[in-house]
């Protein structure tokens, strides 16, 4: 749209022929892309698309195997981040790579002066970090350790340091993963008055609502090659999707449907665990419904989701499952009333990378009757079950007897579904089921909860995508230092009304909170 | 009533700041090290280095500075020696370090032998004289403990303020706490880690061979085996002691000075009652138990003994 408005546009950044190759995998196959003065360029792509290794060769982390960089027509000499710095090129990357225990100043200052001199300028810098604060909406306070800084906050610090280094192009790596939608917003209306004032950025994203609402252009990558080089406008999600899997995505579709008796029931429960604690939690999910989890993360959600599985004793409160009441909450008893998990981190809590697909299959339901005679594993049953799981989850894998850390993300959470699905639970607890995945295998880990959900089983959703919450739960409550809010009808809620619920409106002091 | 007084003679804390001199070296030395991210287990050996350089240099004729700077540039080496280890090659730091101890003592006898092979008694040097401070050494108590000291212990003093400045103030210091803390972040805003850290490395070395060198020109005027005892294992408590702040670090050496300056005097005080190890056993008794009293809730820095690999998370 931009482009015959203003016609030959200044090119500020040319990537040519970029290829990167790690052993037998191609990251990055001959990408070209160019952008302009003043624009936001949205960089698409699935995880494994090499978007990270792009953008890491451009600010010098890697070395390119073949292809060329320039930068306001200069070439950039390869693998220096030092280099990339004195072009103007400013990465806020999605890992913040701050010294927590240092101060904000000492963070932005960094790598900015000469190592030689005597005395850093420390009174110069510190009204400088002000100024840019003031101008463009990121006050942040120069002299507190980024230790006891938010997400938010240290998102700013990253940015700032960009700025104090008065970057021309600033790349920002998945930079709204840990925000709010109304921190979301506010660093969109940053975006724009950055590219007002002329500067040029890389936004790179797999939430395609975003790169719709923040950027001009969108460059999408897929497998390592770049596929598509869109003006956003006219452009829909579905069309973005499918160019980034190279298929159309089935939507999730979640039908309406009466749910039963109450399964899970939880009755002013508390739990602490360090700093963390769990206050007063009122929850209750029935047969066939799904009840969405929204969040910050670090809010207590895993606290919850431990809290539920047995892996945490809760400190007050009731915890009523099928009707009874439970005292001594351990795993063990847990997963005998049927309460299947899949755990937010899948290396540490899921699957054991070292041990078989088949020993993985049985490791939480081995003592089952379906599974072991005499208290020794039947060995052939099991294999049978985990084959029956390979081919309904279609897990992507040479046999059952290799080793689970072969698998990619998408498969081990596969196979975690089909472990969970395998015994009929009566209540899925899903901690971020689909954190990490690509839009593939989200889609499928989604139809498989919604089939659950027919089945009748309770499915408590806890994610930190709001999209996927609306779309999929039944009834959402927002968790928000350690307080859950009341539960809400999804047809009643929208984005904005939950963004403000995980910012802690309604939670002050408790009184409003609970008064549904 | 006789053990409380000596607390109060010039004498004993004369002796304390003259104990504490070269573990104030040492201390430095090891705290540049470990804010860069390097745990230095050489400190043992690189001291014994420092020691045994300096003294040969200055028993071959040199000046005693000169000696000092010779410690400096051998304790420096050894430092470059364990820096290639353990920062590009991402060896074990503790196995690395101690390797370079073993070498390090192992060479100095080593050469000890080559150079005077048929000695009985060891050879003898003229070490660094107390040097009065005019005016401030005439203090009733104060002056005589502090201002009447060698050269080398006024220079150690110096060291504390002058590492603490480097550290907070200086661009180059903070390059160095942010390799130790978070080694992504300095990489990030273009520092080279792997220089920053072999740097930082190779000047506390130079710190731990000067400490060295005092104890051969200063404290004493010639060279023993195992004259070190166990003096680097006790900065690498003191820095712990310390919290990593150079202030805090003189603070534990001076403490620790004092223990020994004070189990000295007892031992002659009531060595016939009670053995005398036990009075040898105080200090380091004291020392754990301050070391557990200061250190619960300090903040180490965080990428210490963790190896960076470029490009790796």
């Amino acid at each position: 749209m931009t482009r015959t408005a203003t016609g030959e546009r200044d090119t500020v950044l040319r990537l040519d022929g970029i290829t990167k190759i790690f052993g037998a995998l191609v990251a990055n196959d001959a990408i070209s892309l160019t952008l302009h003065r003043g624009e936001i360029l949205g960089l698409l792509g699935e995880n494994g698309a090499g978007k990270t290794t792009l953008m890491n060769i451009l600010f010098g982390h890697y070395v390119a195997d073949s292809g060329t960089i320039a930068v306001e027509g200069r070439p950039l000499p390869p693998g220096d981040p030092a280099a990339s710095l004195a072009a103007g090129i400013g990465m806020v990357h999605q890992h913040f790579t701050l010294a927590e225990n240092l101060t904000v100043l000492d963070n932005i200052v960094l790598g900015t002066e000469s190592l030689w001199r005597l005395s850093s300028r420390r009174d110069a810098a510190r009204s400088r970090i002000r100024k840019l604060g003031e101008d463009y909406g990121l006050a942040v306070d120069p002299d507190v350790t980024v230790a006891s800084l938010s997400v938010g906050e240290r998102q700013r610090v990253e940015i700032l340091k960009a700025l104090y280094r008065d970057a021309r192009i600033l790349i920002l790596d998945e930079p709204t993963a840990v925000l709010t939608p109304q921190e979301s917003a506010a660093l969109f209306e940053t975006l724009k008055r950055f590219v007002a004032s002329g500067l040029s950025i890389i936004f790179i994203s797999h939430k395609l609502g975003e790169v719709l609402a923040a950027c001009n252009r969108v460059t999408i990558l897929r497998g390592g090659k770049l596929v598509a080089d869109h003006d956003v406008a006219g452009v829909t999600r579905a069309e973005l999707a499918e160019l980034m899997v190279g298929r159309p995505i089935p939507e999730a579709k979640s039908e309406p449907r009466a749910p039963g008796a109450a399964v899970l029931r939880l009755g002013r429960l508390s739990a602490a665990r360090g700093l963390l604690s769990l206050r007063d939690v009122d929850l209750e999910i029935r047969q066939g419904e799904v009840v969405g989890i929204a969040g910050v993360a670090g809010n207590g959600q895993s606290l919850l989701a431990d809290v539920i599985s047995g892996m945490q004793q809760p400190s007050h409160g009731r915890l009523e499952l099928n009707g009874a009441t439970l005292h001594a909450v351990t795993p063990r008893a847990m997963v005998a009333s049927g309460v299947a998990r899949i755990p937010e981190d899948r290396h540490a809590e899921g699957l054991i990378g070292d041990m078989t697909i088949t020993e993985n299959v049985v490791s939480e339901t081995y003592r089952s009757p379906a599974l072991s005679r005499f208290g020794l594993i039947d060995w052939r049953k099991a294999r049978t079950r985990a084959e029956d799981i390979i081919s309904a989850y279609e897990v992507k894998c040479p046999s059952p007897d290799v080793p689970v850390r072969l698998l990619s993300g998408g498969n081990m959470q596969k196979l975690i579904l089909g472990r969970v699905m395998a015994e009929g639970p009566k209540l899925v607890l899903a901690n971020q089921p689909t954190r990490g995945l690509d839009v593939g295998a989200v889609s499928y880990v989604h139809a498989r909860l919604l089939e659950a959900r027919s089945k009748g089983a309770a499915i408590l959703l806890l994610s930190e995508d709001l999209d996927e919450l609306l779309s999929l739960s039944d009834r959402i409550a927002v968790i928000y230092r350690g307080r859950l809010s009341p539960l809400r009808e999804r047809r009643e809620t929208t984005i904005a009304d939950l963004g403000l619920l995980m910012a802690g409106h309604g939670f002050a002091g408790g009184e409003d909170s609970h008064a549904a | 009533m006789e053990a409380i007084e000596i607390l109060f003679t010039a004498s004993l804390w004369a002796a304390a700041i003259r104990i504490a001199s070269p573990l104030i070296f040492g201390t430095l030395g090891e705290l540049i090290c470990e804010r860069a991210g390097v745990l230095n287990l050489g400190i043992e050996g690189i001291m014994t280095a420092g020691a045994f350089s300096g003294w040969l240099a200055v028993y071959m004729g040199a000046d005693l500075w000169f000696g000092v700077a010779v410690a400096a540039i051998v304790g420096a080496t050894l430092g470059l020696l364990h820096g290639v280890l353990v920062v590009p090659l991402g060896l074990s730091q503790h196995v690395t370090g101690i390797g370079v101890t073993l070498l390090a003592t192992s060479l100095c006898y080593y050469f000890y032998r080559l150079a005077f092979p048929e000695v009985t008694s060891p050879p003898k040097i003229d070490p660094f004289q107390p040097w009065p401070v005019p005016v401030l050494s005439e203090i009733p108590v104060l002056g005589p403990a502090l201002f009447q000291q060698t050269p080398l212990t006024y220079l150690a003093f110096v060291m504390v303020v002058l590492v603490a400045w480097f550290l907070e103030r200086t661009p180059l210091g903070l390059a160095v706490r942010t390799v130790g803390e978070n080694p992504a972040a300095a990489e990030a805003q273009g520092i080279n880690v792997t220089w920053v850290r072999i740097g930082a490395v190779m000047a506390g070395s130079a710190l731990m061979g000067i400490g060295g060198s005092f104890i051969t020109l200063s404290a004493f005027n010639s060279f023993f085996f195992d004259m070190m005892n166990g003096r680097g294992w006790i900065c690498i408590a003191l820095v712990v002691f310390g919290a990593w702040r150079p202030g805090k670090a003189l603070l534990g050496a001076v403490l620790f000075g004092a223990f020994d300056a004070y189990q000295l005097r007892l031992q002659q005080l009531a060595g016939a009652v009670v053995p005398y190890q036990f009075f040898l056993m105080l200090p380091f008794v004291l020392s754990i138990l301050a070391l557990i009293f200061m250190s619960r809730r300090v903040a180490y820095p965080r990428a210490l003994m963790v190896p960076y690999r470029k490009g790796e998370r």
